[in-house]
């Protein structure tokens, strides 16, 4: 178990470096832009003195490398500099925003894993049946359609012909669960449309893969019902490459609903990175972008200590 | 009809396909097998015999790419090729059970020993789980595991191959099956390891008068265990008698073949008077990452010309000594010399010339040819590098190479490895190593995959090779009937130590080192009689110590 642990620390300290080059990148990006922040914020209308007085209030006077570290040990502790356009603190502008995005995320998820899992061992059960093939259509198809045009045609089904979800997803604060739940159901349902049909695919794939091995023979040769054969005998030594693709799309499902959020107007992080984007407000764009590395990163690590965990080889050392 | 005259197992007119990709080709063609209850029966034969398919289809089980296509298969009154998938799941695991090769690659890595052990009686609701595993206890004492109250909950990858076929064994009397197929349960194991199986599976089989299918390609090892043996070749019976009857004597050409086949044996050449040996290697030790020391203080000689034979057990480090000779793992100390001069421990630091003279032979044709690359690219690679051959003057060597490996030019120059047979496959391996033009070859258990009757064709030739081209070989294998027909000498090493060596008719005439006395001891004997007395010999307690020290 020591080995384990030590396995995760040493994850984590590679994962801090990556994302500290990652934080180098994301700043002098940035800086590479053309054009000067200041004079593009005030637009063309702005004099001399104003767009001075402006660099000097953001600190733009001062070298890239200087403006970096600042920046940096603000990040460390959380506060990633204000707003250019409000002028408010971006920590705050960013947390409720986040906070939405993962709770979309979850809701996602908490559909999305467990159906693609089960759906995976399922037609890998009837592998080469029509429900196998069925299933492997369909899910293509899912994957193959772009997102906000798999949102529009639920919205066109869901909320316009038939009127059972609403077609908007805002929030307020005074709703219960219930109704958070009821409206944002449409856009968590198009991100399990999206992720579910990857996650199912490597589940077969990766369950199919093992029933070559001597020891699925076996366990038919003992009399195990094919059920058992697949779920108790394959999927256990399944789950590495399993939980690899379920890390790869809950990352997606964080960092990749940009256009899921416009289409249903999710005040999410994308929503605000877009908006931030639009109106060059960089502290926002920035600190968007090391939130993204470090899900990321966070969720590839999960992977790995997932993988150890579920390989007998590694927990039980001899 | 009183119980012990029925027949347990009838199976007449089998007839099993197999699908090449294209066709499907008949590779059980009508064969009769009728077993009764307590006995048991040696199918024997070479690979593609078939001897493994009538053992599955004995279940009603065919494999993934074949299909019984006629015969029955009549298991106590149930018919196995009508009957349908629910019955013939009911009768697997409960009434007959499967004992593979492999036991470290048939337990699933995921789940406790004694977890797959309970899985059948549990789902045959033939006991509670905490019986069914008081139940796996006392088959693992009865089959003298260490420890047997602990072992099962080990997993498969925390216990050693003996160990872990014997517990393969013990799960197969779970439920206590009135059939066992044992499908070669010993081939993988080392022959000190398999003397602890062979005993106690006959044991097992003996006391509770369980009829069994033993399947193997040792004749020795089948004389042991079996109350009548059935040869086959190629999907047909050749010949079936009671053991002894047909270990005194075969009636047949080809079982007659069969046992002849350890017959060659080349006379002991002794070293050249007065001359340096070839290859010197001089107090190695070795170590792979993580320290742990797998060569010790090892020293050997291999003189011109001759063989020298080095036999272990698995992880005696015998195939670490030749990595270390070929410069892949540079010793922690000691070094190693070539014709008098030391060579630099790290293969990369060789000289072409040096890298020319030490070539190696592989067990696994399979794996170490590529199976893309044609056979005149694969010979004709090694030629162009050491000796720079181009065009014409290549393609000459290669033909000629084929001709030294007995194989037609014509018919072989453009082939690729998998349209070849196995003997065929590591006689490409042979041309390859002599491309190099070397004159120091070393064979790692070069014939241990193959069959015998082809294995001492490899042997023939390289022992011809020798006399023709001057070699010296550096011989590894763990098969004493090898060492036994082309050795020389004979280094025999234990955990990383040299424990003996010396003239390969000294070595086999006593007195020996303990070691050597228990690793030629062990080699099964064509007498049905050999296990009872070479056990009453050692005190059938001292079995498991004997590979356990």
């Amino acid at each position: 178990m020591r080995d384990i642990l030590g396995l995760v620390l040493k994850r984590l300290g590679l994962g801090l470096v990556t994302l500290l080059v990652i934080s180098v990148i994301i700043f002098f990006m940035v800086e590479l832009l053309p054009g000067d922040l200041a004079q593009a914020v005030l637009g063309q209308g702005a004099t001399q003195e104003t767009v001075e007085a402006l660099r000097q209030e953001l600190g733009l006077d001062r070298p890239a490398v200087v403006r970096y570290l600042d920046w940096l040990s603000g990040a460390v502790v959380g506060d990633f500099g204000t707003s250019l356009i409000s002028g408010d603190s971006v920590g705050d502008a960013i947390s409720d925003r986040f906070l939405n995005t993962l709770f979309l995320a979850a809701y996602a998820a908490v559909i999305a894993v467990p159906l693609a899992i089960c759906l995976g061992v399922l037609v890998a059960l009837l592998r080469n049946s029509l429900f196998d093939r069925i299933a492997n259509v369909l899910t293509l198809t899912s994957i193959s359609s772009p997102e906000f045009f798999l949102g529009y045609i639920l919205i066109f089904y869901l909320a316009v012909k038939t009127g059972l979800f609403p077609a908007i997803s805002s929030l307020s604060g005074d709703m219960t669960f219930g109704e958070l739940l009821e409206r944002t159901f449409l856009p968590a349902l198009t991100l399990v449309l999206v992720v579910t049909a990857h996650m199912m695919r490597m589940t077969r794939a990766a369950i199919i893969n093992l029933l070559a091995s001597p020891y699925i023979e076996m366990a038919r040769l003992k009399g195990a019902p094919p059920w058992k054969v697949i779920a108790r005998h394959a999927l256990p030594n399944a789950w590495a490459p399993i939980i690899n693709v379920v890390a790869l799309n809950l990352a997606y499902l964080i960092t990749g609903v940009v256009l899921v959020e416009v289409v249903f107007v999710y005040p999410g992080i994308g929503q605000l990175l877009v908006d931030a984007v639009a109106k060059r407000d960089f502290p926002i764009v920035q600190a968007c972008c090391l939130i993204f590395a470090a899900t990321f990163i966070l969720l590839n690590l999960a992977a790995d200590v997932g993988a150890i965990l579920t390989n007998p080889r590694l927990r039980h050392p001899k | 009809m009183p119980k012990a005259k029925r027949a347990l197992l009838e199976i007449s007119g089998l007839k099993v396909e197999g699908n090449t990709g294209e066709e499907w080709v008949d590779i059980v063609k009508g064969v009769h097998l009728t077993l009764r209850r307590g006995e048991v029966m040696g199918l024997i034969g070479e690979s593609g015999a078939g001897k493994s398919t009538i053992g599955a289809a004995a279940m009603g089980y065919a494999r993934d790419g074949t299909r019984i296509s006629d015969g029955s298969i009549d298991f106590d009154g149930i018919e196995l090729t009508t009957a349908s998938e629910g019955e013939k799941r009911a009768l697997r695991g409960s009434r007959i059970a499967y004992v593979a090769q492999s036991a470290a690659a048939s337990f699933n890595p995921a789940h406790r020993i004694i977890d797959q052990h309970t899985e059948a009686p549990l789902h045959y609701r033939i006991k509670k789980r905490l019986e069914a595993q008081e139940d796996a206890m006392d088959l693992y004492e009865r089959l003298r595991l260490p420890n047997p109250r602990e072992i099962g909950f080990r997993y498969p990858h925390q216990v050693s191959g003996g160990q872990l076929q014997r517990a393969m064994t013990a799960m197969a009397m779970a439920c206590r099956p009135d059939l066992i197929i044992f499908d070669e349960p010993t081939t993988a194991l080392d022959v000190t390891t398999q003397i602890e199986v062979l005993a106690a599976i006959r044991d097992i089989v003996d006391q509770f008068d369980t009829a069994a299918i033993y399947i193997t390609h040792d004749l020795a090892v089948v004389a042991q265990m079996a109350d009548t043996i059935k040869v086959l070749l190629r999907g047909r019976e050749v010949e079936e008698a009671p053991t002894q009857e047909m270990l005194d004597g075969p009636k047949e050409d080809y079982t007659k073949s069969l046992w002849a086949v350890r017959s060659f044996r080349r006379p002991q050449k002794s070293r050249p008077n007065g001359s340096e040996p070839l290859v010197s290697v001089r107090n190695v030790d070795a170590a792979y990452t993580g320290g742990v020391k797998v060569l010790d203080q090892v020293s050997f000689e291999i003189y011109k010309g001759m063989t020298v034979a080095v036999v272990g057990e698995s992880g005696s480090g015998k195939s670490t000594a030749a990595r270390v000779i070929t410069g892949l793992l540079p010793p922690t100390a000691g070094e190693v010399l070539f014709g008098g001069d030391p060579l630099p421990p790290n293969y990369r630091n060789r000289s072409r010339d040096q890298l020319r003279q030490v070539q190696m032979i592989y067990q696994m044709a399979d794996t170490a040819l590529n199976p893309k690359v044609r056979v005149n690219e694969i010979i004709g690679r090694p030629a162009q590098f050491y000796s720079g051959l181009h065009g014409v003057k290549l393609k000459h060597r290669v033909d000629e190479l084929l001709d030294l490996i007995e194989l037609e030019p014509s018919r072989f120059y453009d082939r690729y490895p998998p349209e070849l047979s196995g003997g065929q496959k590591q006689r490409i391996g042979i041309a390859r190593a002599l491309a190099a033009d070397p004159t120091f070859i070393i064979c790692d258990e070069v014939t241990s995959a193959l069959d015998q009757l082809v294995a001492e064709g490899i042997l023939k030739l390289l022992d011809r090779l020798q006399e023709d081209l001057d070699l010296s070989y550096m011989f590894i294998t763990h098969d004493l009937a090898t060492v036994r027909s082309i050795a020389d000498e004979v280094v025999v090493m234990r955990n990383g130590l040299v424990v003996e060596q010396g003239g390969k008719e000294e070595m086999f005439r006593p007195p020996h080192h303990p070691y050597t006395d228990l690793l030629l001891s062990s080699v099964p004997e064509m007498d049905s009689n050999w296990l009872t007395t070479l056990l009453e010999e050692r005190g059938v307690d001292n079995i498991g110590d004997a590979a356990t020290v």
